[in-house]
């Protein structure tokens, strides 16, 4: 079975819920699917952090709607790690525990309201790298979902992006509000794609099962030289005094990362991991009764229907 | 959480085409899972009408079955049209 | 300003503010709500309202004609410019009591918008009937949970009814009006409130009756807000609303 499991794999087959697949092969996409939900929904948090703050209207109600679709985008893949055979209260248990993974980005905080401009540009850029590739997934659940996940993400860099450059073309100020963002959200930016290949554990078994199609090195080359030039367009500054071109190939060769933050921020110990957890748990704590309400009318009117 | 069962969402989009799958949702009823279906799943506008169902209710195919359920049946070709000769011009 | 036009502009104000105030509060929720299903839908009103609200406002600048739009009305008055019902200002306690004020506020919308689609002046209507739609469905959503909430579990139950004997006494001020109200009567350009009093509360003790709450007896909270006397809580709710803007005059976002 397992030798046909690959061959399917390597004929580009999409796996299905109910076909036949290597108990391994079901973990890794329960950990990857679940990890990803968990991101959009702890995503939700740097940036409602400023929607009550959001300097018009016009701007409040796209943040809202953005933070809105991070949710949706949550549900989506929550919904289809269920199809794994593991229930969304068990996968979130995992989360508010401490005990499952989410992106590291959304462990720092938000601390101007160009952090919204910076994080729709950088963050969901990245995202949308790594989404597209994640389009073609070979578990099926996990490609739709991605599928209707790229369609809506496009807005978000767009909005991200016109945030930066209204601030880089903006008052003194404001440029300088926009410089400050970009200087301390590049870097995690590019931790985002995970360590180098050579160093990630998980890397060479979702490669061959084509959960991946890209490593992580050449994820984030892409990412880098897609965002530099973007950043020079607005008159931006990218915070890396190393970064420069290569005649031969025109990448934008990155200088060093450092890898220990990245480290710390993982295993929990960034600048906002316990705040975050806290403010999930606070959700979760305080909506019980709401879930248990809704789930005790749902019985009584069950029964009354019946009687 | 894991007591709001989970339901399957097919949506219509504007046209006339049939009912489509558009994902799943966890609601506690009938009447929120349409709200929810309607404000997840078709916000940019894509739908005319929602259908939800109960995902315990879904009786489907197993991957055992797709042998004698879906084979191609390229030994069947009066099934289509290119099999049946008419005089040309005749549409 | 003619008065007719002035009167129509405070008017506009009050609908524009009502729904940006309560739009704000909504989005409180955001990232913080009791299941991922319902952030989505909470989000979706404060969507709707924070839209109406840019509508209502924008029209309101262009007939107050000193160059004010609809940003330059959100962030640059102060509170005792807000003409918002009170009601709307308040805090949004936990989801029962959001679910209950919104279910109060949707119902009385669902009238008064009703009417003013019918409205004389042809901007207003459209305005309104765009509006309508809206509401209707948000008051589906608002009164379904009222009802699972006030007839779910003793917890549920126990906190619906406090919220219910906090809120109702703020719903004294909906049908409050004056002379700006008086003045557009008279043109057929905006209802009676007084009329809409009745139809809104069968609606509201159908559902709180379903919802096994017993409304409370007992005098309603004084008024003011029409007229920008508020709670407390708007002055910190605008503070944190307007300090961006407000700490780089001048600036484009």
């Amino acid at each position: 079975m397992e030798a046909e499991f690959e061959a399917r794999i390597v004929r580009g087959e999409t796996i299905e819920p109910k076909d036949w697949m290597p108990e391994r092969y079901r973990k890794q996409l329960i950990r990857m699917m679940s990890q990803h939900a968990h991101s959009e929904v702890v995503g939700m948090l740097p940036e409602g952090n400023w929607i009550t703050r959001a300097p018009s209207l016009r701007r409040k109600i796209s943040l809202l709607a953005k933070v809105q679709d991070e949710a949706g985008h949550g549900l989506y893949i929550y919904c289809g790690t269920e199809t794994l055979g593991i229930r969304r209260g068990d996968v979130i248990d995992q989360l508010l525990a401490g005990t499952a993974k989410y992106s590291s980005i959304f462990n720092y905080p938000t601390l101007s309201w160009a952090d919204m401009g910076a994080i729709g540009w950088l963050v969901d850029g990245a995202a949308i790298v790594n989404q597209t590739m994640l389009a073609k997934a070979s578990y099926g659940p996990y490609a739709r979902a991605m599928i209707r996940i790229c369609k809506e993400e496009n807005f978000h860099k767009r909005q991200g992006y016109e945030i930066m450059a209204t601030l880089a073309a903006g008052t003194p100020a404001q440029k300088a509000m926009a410089q400050d963002a970009l200087d301390r959200w590049w870097w995690p930016s590019l931790m985002m794609f995970g360590p180098s290949d050579k160093d990630s554990p998980n890397s060479a078994e979702l490669l061959r099962w084509r959960v991946k199609q890209k490593g992580n090195d050449e994820l984030r080359q892409r990412f880098i030289n897609l965002t530099v030039p973007q950043a020079h367009a607005i008159g931006l500054t990218i915070p890396d005094a190393a970064l420069r071109q290569d005649e031969a190939t025109q990448d934008w060769i990155s200088g060093p990362i450092d890898w220990e933050e990245f480290h710390q921020v993982i295993t929990g110990n960034g600048p906002c991991n316990k705040e975050r957890l806290a403010a999930r748990n606070q959700a979760h704590a305080e909506g019980g009764w709401v879930r248990q309400a809704a789930a005790a009318h749902a019985e009584k009117q069950a029964a009354r229907s019946a009687a | 959480m894991n007591d709001w069962p989970l339901w399957e969402v097919f949506t219509q989009p504007p046209g006339g085409a049939p009912h489509e799958h558009a994902g799943s949702l966890h609601a506690p009823d009938a009447e929120i899972a349409l709200q929810n279906a309607r404000d997840v799943y078709t916000r940019r506008g894509e739908a005319v009408s929602i259908w939800v169902v109960p995902s315990a209710s879904i009786t489907a195919s197993s991957p055992e079955d797709a042998g004698p359920f879906f084979d191609p049946g390229n030994d069947k070709p009066y099934r289509h049209p290119q099999f049946y000769k008419v005089p040309r011009g005749m549409k | 300003m003619s008065g007719e036009r002035g009167a129509l502009c405070q008017y506009l104000l009050r609908l524009g503010d009502d729904r940006l105030v309560l739009g704000h509060r909504n989005s409180e929720w955001c990232g913080h709500g009791p299941v991922l299903e319902e952030d989505i839908a909470i989000a979706n009103i404060a969507l709707d309202l924070l839209g109406q609200a840019t509508l209502f406002l924008r029209l309101a600048g262009q007939l107050e004609g000193q160059g004010r739009d609809e940003d330059a009305l959100a962030y640059w008055r102060d509170e005792n410019r807000f003409t918002n019902l009170q009601m709307l200002e308040l805090p949004k306690g936990d989801f029962g009591y959001t679910i209950l004020r919104q279910f109060l506020f949707d119902a009385w919308s669902y009238h008064h918008l009703q009417e003013l689609a019918r409205s004389s002046s042809a901007d207003l209507a459209a305005l309104a009937a765009k509006a309508h739609k809206e509401t209707r469905y948000h008051l589906r959503h608002s009164s379904e949970w009222v009802l699972r909430l006030g007839d779910g579990t003793d917890e549920s139950h126990g906190r619906m009814q406090a919220a219910l004997d906090e809120l109702w006494p703020w719903t004294g001020e909906l049908a409050w009006q004056n002379g700006v109200d008086a003045q557009l009567r008279a043109k057929g350009i905006v209802p009676d409130l007084e009329t809409l009093h009745a139809p809104w509360e069968a609606m509201v003790r159908d559902v709180l009756g379903r919802a096994t709450l017993i409304v409370p007896s007992g005098p309603m909270r004084m008024t003011g807000g029409r007229l920008g006397r508020h709670t407390e809580y708007l002055g910190h709710m605008l503070a944190e609303m307007q300090i961006v803007a407000r700490s780089h005059p001048g600036a484009k976002w």
